[in-house]
């Protein structure tokens, strides 16, 4: 079935993030995310009350504290009343609930951020609460341990082995050279296994970051950038919550998301993937069929900072901006959410034609 | 920039869960030593059931055992558990496909070391010797050199069948409540009261939270306020919470230190409940060794007229 084309253009035009950090704990939440907000504000020249819509994504299991995003709404100026909403996701899915806001018509411009203070708890703890409840979470498995059962799964099924795991993590973080944003830059050795058969070389650091992006819909777009990274077409599909269920060595929740998106009509140059481990690179590759044509995480992707709740608006954010610059002319941005790749965002994301 | 506050926070809680027949009748199973899946419209087995199909979404509810023996089809070596996990040495996280089932179950597999575990290996049920209907009643698995285990014949059908579940869960935290609460903490240890004024709108802000809610910037420019202030709006309450060793009724109140543009709550002492009112001038009482003011206490000043606050209420 082909893709159905969105009624109405609507573009990222612009983005920024923070320097990811292992802690950051001299701010608050919003004392992180304030300049963000101000940098994205600055690059199109709106102002708070230009906004049509805000959404944001962020959990308050990093924060340990209910309603945590509340106080961070302080720093979008919300008052006089703004139209606003949150998801208890990556900011991915915000980014997804303001393009639908912007295809009604409703508005005209979107401010969508998020943020993540790992640095407070344990991630790998605090990750298993998002797990089962009554047949898994009891047991704590944790994110690390997840992912590294889907890594052997794929050593057993032929896809990859442990050398080629850790290409993938190198690859990453040589990129990540480019990105002074990045947490992990340039050589970083493979590490001792942390849950065999993944060595801390191909698992993401853990840090505290934010990022903010501005949606704009049609001529408004081209008014508030040179080159809008128009979106093309954008779905999420979730596979069962039940790991013992799915086929770990594929992703067709990934696979069917891209090609209602429009990913598969014409070849992408550039894909930014939210595969917080190296071993979830080979799964997507496969399912979202990226041959060596493509430039994957030109940014360093997720192995190089994966600041939990944003990084997957990053990935959006980060193909936009290689749009903006004129370095792609398509690109496909990808956001996952929960165990092993159990839900996934896919966008495809295009310039004008130069 | 003093220095930055940390202190532990625990988030604990003991998450009630009820079950459905099918939940219940598979954790019911456990306790008695039997494994139970759930058969799919298309013939296939689900351990651990589930109550809709994955696929289909079809409702599922028809119960069969399956033996406590199985296959790994998945593993990865632990060498390092974490709080919480099934075992306390060094262990393998294991999807096992238990004989009779077509998906697998996680659980831990005791081993010596990693080159014990391979996939494909034959694995058996090692029940926990105190078993009460949950997961943890399987304590984990353990090497089997064999054939599928027999059934006990089962039809899911038990006595006092469980019908709930109850899962602690503790998570760990170092909060640290950033520059602006920082600072507004550490001048409490001062007895004073230090509240942040937006540059943009010149509202001061107490407690300050680094930021200017309305035009959404950063609030930097630090303004001692207070110490005494105006009861803008209250309440009675008359509901005794938990740990908490004061009288009711008594008076909560929303009260504007002087110099403050947003009002901060607090409680309302040394006057009768009754007699608590909006224009009430209130000073902070501090207690021996207090972090915070325990309450306030009218001043015996005259009350503030309502033009005077009527922007804070």
């Amino acid at each position: 079935m082909p893709a159905p084309r969105p009624q109405r253009d609507i573009a990222v035009v612009a983005f920024a993030q923070t320097d990811h950090l292992r802690t950051s704990d001299e701010l608050s939440e919003v004392e992180m995310l304030m300049p963000v907000l101000h940098e994205v504000l600055d690059r199109t020249g709106l102002r708070t009350s230009d906004i049509g819509f805000t959404c944001s994504g962020s959990t308050d299991y990093l924060a340990g504290r209910a309603f945590s995003f509340t106080m961070a709404l302080d720093g979008v100026g919300a008052w006089p009343p703004i139209s606003e909403s949150h998801v208890e996701m990556d900011g991915a899915w915000a980014l997804y609930e303001a393009w639908t806001k912007l295809l009604t018509g409703e508005a005209d411009t979107a401010l969508v951020y998020a943020y993540g203070k790992s640095s407070p708890g344990s991630v790998r703890d605090v990750l298993t609460r998002q797990l089962d409840p009554y047949y898994v979470a009891p047991l704590w498995p944790d994110s690390i341990a997840l992912a590294a059962l889907q890594a052997q799964v794929l050593i057993d099924a032929g896809d990859t082995d442990e050398p080629a795991l850790a290409a993938v993590a190198a690859r990453s973080r040589a990129s990540a050279a480019g990105n002074s944003h990045a947490q992990l830059r340039g050589s970083v050795p493979r590490g001792d296994y942390a849950v065999r058969p993944l060595r801390t070389g191909d698992c993401p650091p853990i840090g505290d970051g934010a990022a903010a992006v501005i949606l704009a819909a049609g001529e408004r777009a081209r008014d508030l950038c040179k080159r809008p990274a128009w979106i093309r077409g954008i779905d999420h599909r979730i596979e069962a919550h039940g790991l013992g269920v799915r086929d770990l060595t594929d992703s067709p929740s990934a696979r069917l998301a891209a090609e209602r998106a429009g990913v598969f009509e014409r070849p992408v140059d550039t894909a930014e993937l939210h595969a917080p481990f190296s071993s979830q690179e080979v799964v997507l590759r496969k399912a979202l069929r990226l041959d060596d044509s493509v430039d994957i995480n030109p940014s360093g992707g997720p192995l190089a900072a994966n600041p939990i709740m944003a990084a997957g608006l990053i990935r959006i954010g980060e193909a936009a901006a290689r749009i903006h610059r004129g370095d792609s002319n398509r690109a496909l941005a990808h956001a996952t959410s929960g165990p092993c790749l159990q839900q996934n965002l896919v966008a495809v994301l295009e310039g004008d034609p130069r | 920039m003093p220095e930055v506050l940390k202190a532990p926070l625990v988030v604990e809680f003991p998450f009630t869960r009820s079950l459905g027949p099918v939940q219940s009748a598979f954790l019911t199973g456990l306790r008695e030593r039997v494994v139970l899946g759930v058969k799919t419209g298309d013939g296939q087995t689900l351990v651990p059931p589930v109550e809709y199909d994955p696929v289909t979404s079809e409702e599922l509810g028809e119960l069969v055992e399956v033996a406590s023996t199985g296959t790994v089809s998945t593993w990865a070596w632990n060498h390092e558990p974490r709080r919480g996990q099934p075992l306390d040495t060094p262990f393998a996280w294991v999807l096992v496909r238990l004989d009779g089932a077509d998906t697998a179950l996680l659980h831990a597999l005791d081993a010596p070391g990693p080159d014990a575990v391979r996939t494909g290996m034959r694995v058996r049920v090692r029940w926990a010797e105190e078993r009460s209907g949950a997961i943890t009643d399987i304590a984990c698995f353990e090497p089997y050199d064999g054939g599928p285990a027999e059934l006990t014949g089962s039809d899911g059908r038990f006595e006092d069948m469980v019908t709930g579940i109850v899962a602690p869960a503790r998570l760990d935290y170092t909060y640290s409540p950033g520059r602006a609460q920082s600072r507004y903490i550490e001048a409490l240890a001062d007895r004073r009261a230090v509240g942040e004024r937006c540059p943009s709108c010149r509202k001061v802000y107490v407690p300050p939270r680094g930021a200017c809610p309305t035009c959404g910037v950063a609030t930097l420019e630090q303004v001692e306020v207070g110490p005494r202030g105006t009861v803008t709006t209250y309440c009675i309450v008359n509901i005794k919470a938990k740990n908490l060793d004061i009288e009711v009724p008594y008076v909560y109140g929303h009260i504007a230190l002087d110099g403050a543009d947003l009002a901060l709550h607090g409680r309302i002492g040394g006057i009768p409940y009754d007699q608590v009112r909006m224009g009430l001038r209130v000073e902070p009482v501090w207690s021996e060794g207090g972090r915070f003011p325990d309450h306030y206490r009218p001043t015996g000043e005259p009350d503030a007229d309502y033009e005077t606050y009527k922007e804070l209420v």
